[in-house]
């Protein structure tokens, strides 16, 4: 029996808070499980910097990238022997489902910001590169690794499988908002996903909806929504990026001005020097970054220990909401007063933003390029979702951007009485 | 200081105006294959490499008052129309930033289709394959735009002009 084809002896289960079961029968998904970069997953939170905020949130990317899994097999479970399916498309969606996180690093957005790094390039690289991933999948065919990565990098010829791991309503995003939601403990993020899958239909590009599921949709589109502005973007998780972000800035530029670090940086130093390997990258995760921090919280530098230590013992910055439209002068008069106050504003004075949209639709002429959501009318229709529910018609399109000023109140306070002092106090708290 | 957005309004600075959203998205991409260090990260969308950060921070920046954005309705859809307000103008003043010079680019770039640099930016992103993968790639990925031989050819050719151009 072609590899391809093999099936487990008997089927394997992982037990799991979100889906109850995650199912493996193929012998080619066992395998990729098994894979030390797939395992390397497990090393990964989820949710990056967010269990400061929410203690619970300290699942990880291994477990959602399960999860993706399980939703896309239960999909095209439904799918089977439907019109504009093709079962032969079958394995390489639950390959690309498994493995389209592969690539992420710990607390990848930040390391992505400050190093100029891509998780999309080394999930790519994992792929097609000397890995054991790529061994399992090239056992399949000699092309296959390729199709996987097509598939994650959505350029694969069949728009409808891309579809099922990234649209606006994809397997991925169905796991991450129960999942996040689960650990994070919050009362948003839960829809009927049952129900969505049920009326899920097989289209020549894309997967629509049956109108009969509107409402489960809505329900979801609104979680996400809520997820967003309760969870993603909560000013106390920024808090910790925000400096997080600024460690790696700081030992960057240690590095790059020849400072002795105590503890030499060895897992850091070719992302210091702008050259990162498969074989480093694989190797950083988030145990070797926190040990790191930990070392660091002792060094000589006082804003790299300073920084570490605020991480390490959650001793965040404070924040304002700051209207960047507004408070531009304020901002530049800041920066200035900081200098004047010997805290380092490149440091310790930092807007952050964030925004999301959390539905819109292609409308001809405009270049949001989201694919939409489409409704299967009882007609044979296909109508775009805002068009049909009044519910999805008032959020489309409609962005919100938040930002945030964040600084260190503990040194501003013990700055010494005068007029920097107060000056400082009068434009923050004003 | 909002390095990333200083950058952004060096780019509208040297082009006047940039009509449309695609273009504007386009335009970025194809200069950052050109070395030109933006630092909005882009993925593969339906209509090419797209980069929701800088749709993002485009709107940042009208928010901020820096750039107009003005909605033009032709018929049957709507276009952009972009350009620095003195407020950006202002801006760019207390941030300057170093570039390398973009001007030759931004110009050919205004003269072609968005369409078109459609095409010259799918090609790019795939600038990892051999001539021949990119048109067979292009093909795949762009079923429905059916782009003609000859827009191929004149995409070649475009890509070559660029590299010798600032």
């Amino acid at each position: 029996m072609p590899y391809k084809d093999e099936q487990l002896s008997e089927e394997k289960v992982f037990k799991d808070p979100v889906h109850r079961y995650v199912h493996v029968k193929d012998q080619v998904i066992w395998d990729l499980v098994g894979a030390p970069e797939f395992q390397r997953l497990r090393r990964i939170k989820q949710l990056g910097t967010s269990y400061v905020t929410f203690h619970g949130a300290e699942h990880s990317r291994f477990n959602h990238s399960l999860g993706v899994y399980e939703i896309v097999r239960r999909i095209l479970n439904n799918f089977d022997r439907k019109p504009n399916w093709n079962n032969e498309e079958r394995l390489l969606c639950l390959c690309a489902a498994l493995l389209h996180d592969l690539g992420h690093g710990p607390f990848s957005h930040s390391f992505e910001k400050v190093f100029k790094l891509d998780h999309e390039d080394f999930t790519r690289k994992i792929v097609l590169g000397d890995t054991h991933v790529n061994q399992i999948l090239s056992r399949v065919s000699k092309d296959f690794p390729q199709k996987v990565a097509d598939v994650i990098n959505k350029t694969y010829e069949d728009k409808l499988v891309v579809s099922l791991i990234s649209s606006q309503i994809d397997a991925d995003r169905m796991d991450y908002l129960q999942r996040d939601a689960y650990f994070t403990g919050v009362s948003y993020g839960h829809f009927d996903m049952e129900r969505i899958l049920r009326v899920m239909r097989p289209m020549e590009d894309q997967v629509v909806i049956k109108e009969t599921g509107m409402h489960a949709v809505e329900d979801y589109i609104m979680s996400r929504y809520q997820m967003y502005w309760q969870v993603y973007f909560h000013p106390v998780t920024r808090s910790a990026e925000v400096i997080l972000s600024k460690i790696l800035h700081r030992a960057k530029y240690l590095y790059d001005n020849n400072y002795q670090f105590s503890l030499k940086p060895a897992h850091f130093l070719s992302f210091f020097e702008g050259d990162v390997q498969l074989k480093d990258y694989l190797k950083l995760d988030e145990a070797v970054v926190l040990y790191y921090f930990q070392m660091w919280a002792d060094e000589q530098d006082e804003i790299l220990s300073d920084l570490c230590a605020r991480f390490m013992n959650r001793h965040l910055f404070k924040y304002i909401e700051f209207n960047s439209n507004l408070q531009m002068k304020e901002w530049m008069e800041l920066y200035s007063l900081f200098k004047e106050a010997g805290i380092d504003p490149e440091y310790y004075l930092v807007v952050d933003s964030s925004s999301d949209l959390p539905y819109d639709f292609y409308r001809p002429g405009e270049e949001e390029e989201r694919l939409p959501i489409h409704l299967l009318m009882p007609t044979n229709e296909v109508k775009e979702l805002s068009r049909q529910s009044d519910i999805v018609e008032a959020i489309s399109g409609k962005k919100r951007t938040d930002h945030k000023l964040y600084f260190p109140i503990d040194f501003i306070e013990a700055l010494p009485d005068g007029e920097t002092k107060n000056k400082i106090i009068e434009i923050l708290f004003a | 200081m909002l390095a990333n957005h200083a950058r952004l309004m060096k780019f509208f600075l040297d082009s006047n105006e940039v009509v449309g959203r695609k273009k504007l998205q386009k335009m970025i991409y194809i200069l950052k294959k050109c070395g030109i260090p933006f630092e909005e990260k882009y993925e593969f969308h339906f209509y090419g490499p797209y980069s929701e950060e800088l749709t993002l921070r485009i709107e940042e920046l009208c928010n901020l008052g820096f750039i107009s954005e003005v909605k033009e309705d032709k018929s049957n859809y709507y276009q952009y129309r972009y350009q620095v307000t003195s407020q950006g103008e202002e801006f760019l003043d207390h941030s300057p930033v170093e570039l390398p010079a973009m001007e030759e680019r931004i110009a050919v770039m205004k003269e072609k289709s968005s369409r078109f640099l459609e095409l010259v930016s799918t090609m790019l992103y795939f600038d990892n394959l051999s001539k021949v993968e990119v048109e067979e790639k292009v093909r795949t990925v762009k079923k429905k735009q059916n782009f003609t031989d000859q827009e191929l050819v004149d995409a070649w050719d475009f890509i070559g002009c660029l590299t010798e151009k600032h």
